[in-house]
């Protein structure tokens, strides 16, 4: 049994929250660079150079790459053979996004009770936390600060089994159209398909920790990411939705088995400023 | 369609907006105010007690955003646009008490595009996820009215060739649907 000291979870993730906010992946970075050859579009091509350089600039000022920080959400994959010390795993987690956040000048976007009491956390607690077990001694932790924005332009449906694969692709294809400019565009596109109402938005959310260029193990299910993402960017929205090629920088979908009688899809849709950092202890 | 770099300052004048077209990109100077959701709610109920407003809201350009934290040494956190289809419902009003331009991210309303029209005003588009690439434009920022909203609360600030692009102008051009048409090849959604 190993023994982890909560305090380490709590440090992990404030220097997550503070990271993933001001420092941009590579992966991320490269397909927006190598996306101005593909966008004809002259103003498409000079938003695009503004958000490399706005990278850039988050970088070096510590300033945060959007002002939207997002709800924080957490995957921990935590490994059998741990025992924490010291509380409660949550509690620990929330603990951590409340000092990055303060401390990192992060804005705190959090409302308390959304119906009897809007008033902000102050913190941008709590965190929704997701909790996996796994075999091993490690626990992972990956942030992803969700922007409001892109979250708004995400949709489910709880199609008929007969709707099928169409179905799916239609549905992906019509949020994509109906969020437009809205999700700040170039998006990524995180499809769920089976599973639960509630799994099925969980499976979308979870494909968006994929690198970009990362294909579905499956090659039939990989080739549909690519004949789809191909078909949303021919959708013409365009980098900020001012029209043009380049409307989503890649396209994941993750699969879980249904129902007889049910075919959830979920579409969360993530926008360029697609943040997630992880770290192992 | 414009695509030409202009310079612009705010306030605005009738004689300004007429020479805007949509898709110009445009470098913004002179003094903003910022309000979202929140602030905007109050601005309406005071405009309705026939208050006085907390700015001069001839010729205002609006911006909608709600900044991060301002670290030390800098005037105003990342401060890119929110979308502005939450503000059409108070469009109407603001073009009353003098406003003519807004800037954020996302289409607008029809009432609110037939308004930019028949207001002669402009609505830009800020480049959502550019938010610290925009607040290296913003000199100087100080709170007006409702600090208690946080990051909501009432802003003037003093911006230096702020990148915007004309998405709505005077003439009822609107770039959201010109540039998505001039771009979109057919793909059969249905099928
Ligand atoms: S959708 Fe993303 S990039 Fe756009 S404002 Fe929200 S967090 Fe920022």
């Amino acid at each position: 049994m190993r023994r982890i000291d909560l305090r380490e979870i709590t440090q992990a993730v404030k220097e997550l929250s503070i990271e993933a906010n001001t420092i941009a992946n590579c992966d991320l970075r490269d397909a927006l660079t190598a996306s101005i050859e593909k966008e004809v579009s002259p103003v498409g091509k000079a938003v695009l150079g503004q958000l490399i350089k706005n990278q850039d600039i988050a970088k070096f000022t510590n300033l945060p790459i959007c002002q939207d920080t997002g709800f924080t959400v957490v995957f921990l994959e935590v490994g059998m053979d741990i025992s924490f010390t010291g509380g409660i795993v949550q509690d620990a987690v929330n603990q951590g996004v409340r000092e990055g956040y303060i401390e990192g000048n992060l804005r705190k976007s959090i409302v308390k009770d959304p119906l009897t009491s809007p008033v902000n956390t102050q913190d941008n607690t709590p965190a929704i936390v997701h909790i996996e077990l796994v075999p091993g001694d490690k626990v992972k932790i990956t942030l992803m600060p969700k922007g409001g924005g892109s979250e708004n332009m995400s949709r489910i449906k709880m199609m008929k089994p007969s709707d099928g694969v169409d179905g799916v692709r239609e549905f992906i294809l019509k949020t994509v159209k109906t969020a437009g400019g809205n999700p700040c565009p170039p998006i990524i596109v995180g499809v769920g398909v089976g599973g639960t109402f509630d799994y099925v938005a969980f499976l979308a959310k979870k494909s968006l920790l994929r690198k970009i260029g990362e294909r579905n193990r499956d090659p039939e299910i990989a080739a549909m990411e690519e004949k789809w993402l191909l078909e949303v960017n021919k959708l013409g929205i365009g980098p900020a939705g001012l029209g043009g090629k380049v409307t989503a920088l890649d396209l994941f979908i993750e699969v879980f088995p249904r129902h007889i009688a049910t075919f959830p899809v979920a579409v969360n849709i993530q926008c360029n400023a697609a943040r997630v950092k992880t770290r192992i202890i | 369609m414009g695509n030409t770099e202009k310079r612009v300052e705010a306030p605005l004048t009738e004689e300004v907006i007429k020479t805007l077209r949509m898709g110009d990109e445009v470098l913004l100077s002179g003094i903003i105010y910022t309000a979202r959701d929140m602030a905007h709610a109050r601005l309406e109920e005071m405009i309705g007690n026939g208050e006085e407003l907390p700015f001069d809201a001839a010729g205002s350009v609006i911006y909608y955003v709600g900044p991060s934290p301002a670290p030390e040494g800098r005037v105003i956190g990342s401060a890119g646009p929110t979308t502005s289809y939450r503000m059409d419902p108070f469009v109407p009003v603001m073009f009353k008490a003098g406003m003519r331009g807004m800037i954020g991210k996302g289409p607008r309303s029809e009432e609110v595009k037939n308004l930019i029209v028949e207001k002669c005003g402009v609505y830009f588009g800020a480049t959502g996820g550019a938010a610290a690439l925009l607040s290296e434009s913003i000199l100087e920022a100080e709170v007006i009215a409702f600090d208690d909203l946080g990051p909501e609360a009432l802003r003037k600030l003093r911006v230096c060739d702020m990148p915007v692009i004309v998405i709505n102008d005077c003439y009822g051009g609107d770039l959201y649907l010109e540039g998505v048409r001039k771009y979109s090849s057919d793909v059969q959604i249905w099928q």
